[in-house]
């Protein structure tokens, strides 16, 4: 074999702490070695160029590049063999950046290090055996689970590009949060209006299957074949039938139910369509709160409907679905913020969250859009907004920014002035963030236009004063002094976290979350929209804090990595799969039981049981080649014999 | 039940009353609280804002002693002191510090100290809610209180280990069970204004002005406290606090060992009743009449049986 091995000085990133002209020299002494250099930027068109001319001149077989981490370049350099004539996978690499350079000094014992990892990877190279990709069909059909203003928009974008798509919807309408605002920020105009008719557009796009009040139960498959069982629940009313005429609302009885689309700041009916725009304008019971279910008589919505679409005995039903892709866009929920104590830990009903004084704000929420006190139905004179409850506060184990709620308050302050002109409102804060477009201008207006007082301090306290008012005391630490407020109504900005269900959800989908339960991208500035899994992207704010603006941008932009997906008509698999030798398999099934995937099966080779992969849902993890007693299953390009040439290198060194 | 007790240069000035009731509640529950030899002051807010390491070894030649005595567990009433001899423990821990504080005592001290809790988290680990109802003689049921701790009762969270550090629980818990009703009390733990009353009085009579106010509006017949200073600040500056408010406040604010000691049926003079400035005579009275009210219904009640 005649290997090729480069050692990228990366600037100075790996140069500044090894000797990559030492190890290059070094390397010339290993086996199969006929060439070593150590280029500047082997990554940069001139270095790639550099691997193609040696693997030319040299007649190289195998390259190993001693560089950065493999999930960065691998890919690269493996197009850059390929353009020269080799098999994509005799290519190596050994990271002696972020494993040598970067968490080292010591220029000496890095470039030992550096040289050993490259002796590994020469080793392996030498046991390397070209591997071929094969092709398959790609279902071109999408899921988008999340009907928020994200999905919303990807849902859309694929559908007006010719992709059937499959929305799913956890709540019984679409509209996500932005369905239960008044108004958007920094143009002040009705988010009912603006967001109402995508609403209406999923409905009646000819591409777009919408299942509402249902869940993602499992999803198995791989990119361009998942297969998805999806858990519609039971609403006990027939939608075929429901003509969304309100009827049943009307008469139902159990008015006491919590009302969770007014984020529970009033009551609604045990049957209830949860606001005039849903999609679908649907009915649904609340079987914890109808008398029909709780007490077992009553059907008055039953004896009401005028279609007979009431389904007491209706049952969850599963249904499965293929596609070739998947875009999450599940949003977020706020924080439990009842922890605070200090500000009456939920004790207090005039102390209420941002999302509830919109649904106070809104035209069709509890109080027809006026703005009262939930203790005694008053009109609140004295507002105050506190900002970051929950955001940026490292001793609750948040240290995020939530990233929207400086814009909401400011919003919400204007909005307190068009509807209560004599009212006045403050803020508690510690930035102001607005750093999009048009945004600081509006947080100036509501201060210098409006005669929002602006305060910059944290609040140690909200208490009732006893005589129907709350005590906010706080800081002002721009005068340096205590400050105390009266305030009729405290609306808290409640920090933001993933939605709820979000992480199990990333262990359906096979994708990796952070610790608030936020969906990691593949990469945090160029790839921002891809997850690790291929054929899964990310839209909205279940990858991390986003208004609304950034959540349509980015349900727009999975909607392109999909139609780009779908564009061509086969894919290839990756050929770093596990294969079973059938002369050493003694069909014991211990493969069978361990392979998360689902991806071995039992076939009969000349009257004996034999295990046999299934090449396309096989994902490479490796779990069958450990758990083989005979070592009848080999992972292609991770064997044992590779493994244990490159173990074997090291233990030598 | 013997415990190791650490009573505080307050319990024997200014607090006599807090350290009398706390001996005759003990007592009355068993508890013998047996001080350390020879003990001395922690050294309180003067010490630790001057020196930490003085403060520290004024706090660890107690424990220090109290560990010789093979202590498991030391009692003091006093949220400062147990504040100090806490802070004290948990910084001996840093070698570098031991070896400067050791430097400022007799000789080395003890590797380890014994933990210290308040005698009222001492009572409550011993006798749960319903052992000390059933030492009740005279129910406080009528009675409208609230409970303030305090700020140093419960913070630092980490180090006071009294639950949630913004709303404490544990002396409205121990106080329902003499049947007192019990309001919730957001400024539970504000400050009282501290030792800031000498140097800046307004502030001080600003803050327990809020206290006795809010206290006020909610209707309580008293203020229930378990620090010296905070009752210092709140009965003896009451007058400053009214003047500040421009109101005239006539709240007591009793220990909550007092409160206790009455419901237990103790004599009122080993509870150090008369060292309130705002008389608890009104309150006493309103109890009385209650309890003989109470006889008198469940009299005509039995009268109603025959």
């Amino acid at each position: 074999m005649r290997i090729g091995v480069f050692v990228c000085h990366c600037g100075s990133n790996i140069a500044g702490t090894v000797d990559c002209a030492k190890v290059a020299e070094l390397a010339r002494a290993y086996p199969d070695v006929v060439y070593a250099d150590d280029p500047m930027y082997t990554c940069a068109e001139p270095g790639q160029a550099a691997i193609e001319a040696a693997i030319h001149e040299h007649k190289l077989d195998g390259v190993v590049v001693a560089s950065c981490s493999p999930r960065m370049h691998e890919p690269t350099f493996r197009r850059t063999v390929e353009r020269a004539g080799l098999n994509r996978y005799m290519l190596e690499m050994a990271n002696i950046r972020e494993h040598v350079s970067w968490i080292g000094r010591d220029m000496n014992a890095n470039t030992n290090k550096a040289a050993e990892l490259v002796l590994l990877a020469v080793e392996k190279l030498r046991n390397n055996r070209p591997l071929l990709a094969k092709s398959f069909d790609v279902n071109k059909r999408v899921l988008v689970i999340g009907g928020g203003v994200a999905g919303i928009q990807a849902a859309l974008d694929c559908a007006d590009g010719g992709v059937p798509v499959v929305l799913v919807e956890r709540d019984a309408t679409i509209g996500g949060k932005m369905a239960k605002l008044d108004k958007t920020f920094p143009t002040v105009d009705c988010s009912a209006c603006i967001l109402g008719p995508k609403m209406v557009d999923v409905a009646q796009h000819s591409n777009i299957t919408l299942y509402a009040y249902s869940e993602v139960e499992d999803i198995s498959g791989y990119v361009g074949n998942f297969t998805v069982k999806i858990r519609k629940r039971a609403t006990y009313v027939d939608w075929s039938l429901c003509t969304g005429c309100g009827a049943c609302t009307e008469k139902c009885p159990s008015k006491k139910t919590p009302d969770a689309f007014n984020e529970l700041v009033s009551d609604t009916t045990a049957i209830t369509i949860a606001f005039p725009q849903a999609i679908p304008k649907k009915a649904v019971i609340n079987a914890a709160h109808c008398r029909q279910f709780v007490k077992g008589k009553c059907g008055v919505c039953a004896k009401i409907c005028p279609t007979g679409a009431i389904k007491y005995d209706m049952e969850d039903e599963i249904i499965t679905v293929e596609v070739g892709s998947i875009i999450a866009a599940t949003g977020y929920d706020l924080m439990d913020w009842t922890i605070y104590q200090e500000y009456g830990g939920g004790a207090y009903p005039d102390v209420i969250t941002s999302l509830q004084y919109e649904r106070l704000l809104n035209a069709s929420g509890p109080t027809s859009g006026h703005i009262v006190r939930p203790s005694d139905g008053k009109e609140p004179k004295s507002i105050v907004f506190v900002q970051c409850v929950g955001s940026r506060d490292k001793s609750i184990g948040r240290p995020y920014c939530s990233g929207f709620c400086c814009m909401y308050t400011a919003k919400q302050a204007i909005l307190t002035k068009d509807h209560i002109p004599d009212s006045q409102s403050y803020v508690f804060y510690m930035d102001i963030r607005a750093a999009g477009k048009l945004y600081d201008e509006f947080t100036r207006r509501t201060v210098e236009e409006y005669g929002t007082e602006y305060i910059r301090g944290r609040v140690s306290q909200i208490y009732p004063d006893g005589q129907g008012q709350l005590v906010v005391m706080g800081v002002d630490t721009l005068m340096g002094q205590a400050i105390e407020v009266k305030a009729d109504l405290v609306v808290l900005a409640v920090g933001i976290e993933a939605s709820k269900g979000a992480p199990q959800l990333a262990e359906k989908l096979r994708i990796s979350y952070d610790s608030y339960g936020f969906f990691m991208e593949s990469h945090v500035k160029l790839k921002p929209v891809e997850t690790n899994t291929a054929g899964v992207y990310l839209a909205g704010v279940c990858q991390g804090t986003k208004d609304i603006p950034a959540s349509v941008a980015q349900g727009s932009a999975a909607a392109a990595k999909v139609l780009a997906l779908f564009s061509k008509d086969k894919l290839e698999s990756d050929p770093q799969i596990a294969q079973v030798d059938m002369r050493r398999c003694v069909n014991c099934g211990k493969c069978i039981q361990c392979c998360p995937f689902g991806a071995i099966k039992e076939v009969e080779v000349r009257g004996e049981g034999k295990a046999q992969v299934i090449e396309t849902v096989c994902q490479g993890c490796g779990l069958c080649t450990a758990t083989c007693p005979q070592g009848a299953i080999q992972l292609s390009h991770a064997t044992d014999n590779q493994i244990l040439a490159e173990v074997n290198a090291l233990c030598q060194c | 039940m013997n415990f190791v007790y650490y009573p505080g240069c307050s319990a024997r000035g200014s607090s006599k009353d807090y350290e009398l009731s706390t001996q005759a509640v003990c007592k009355a529950l068993d508890i013998n609280l047996v001080d350390i030899p020879d003990w001395n002051c922690c050294g309180s807010t003067p010490a630790h804002a001057v020196d930490t390491e003085l403060s520290a070894a004024l706090c660890v030649r107690n424990l220090d002693i109290a560990a010789q005595q093979e202590a498991e567990l030391v009692l003091t009433p006093c949220p400062s002191c147990l504040s100090n001899l806490k802070l004290a423990s948990k910084r001996m821990e840093d070698p570098a510090f031991r070896v400067r504080v050791d430097e400022l005592l007799d000789g080395p001290s003890a590797k380890t100290f014994p933990p210290v809790t308040s005698v009222m988290q001492g009572i409550a680990e011993n006798f749960d809610m319903e052992a000390i109802a059933a030492r009740v003689r005279k129910s406080l049921k009528g009675l409208r209180l609230a409970a303030y701790y305090g700020c140093l009762m419960s913070r630092p969270a980490e180090i006071m280990n009294f639950g949630d550090p913004e709303n404490p629980t544990l002396m409205e818990s121990m106080l329902a069970a003499c049947g007192a009703e019990m309001v919730d009390f957001p400024l539970k733990t504000a400050c009282c204004g501290a030792s800031f009353g000498i140097p800046e009085r307004v502030m001080t009579a600003r803050n327990t002005g809020r206290i006795l106010d809010l206290a006020t509006q909610l209707g309580v017949d008293a203020v229930i406290v378990a620090c010296p200073l905070c009752q210092m600040n709140l009965d003896l500056r009451q007058p400053q606090a009214s003047k500040e408010m421009g109101t005239s406040f006539n709240l007591p604010v009793l220990y909550f060992t007092q409160m206790m000691g009455i419901a237990f049926g103790l004599d009122h003079k080993d509870l150090g009743l008369g060292k309130l400035r705002v008389s608890a005579d009104g309150l006493i009275r309103k109890l009385e009449e209650l309890r003989r009210d109470s006889a008198a219904g469940s009299k005509a009640a039995e009268g109603g049986r025959s």
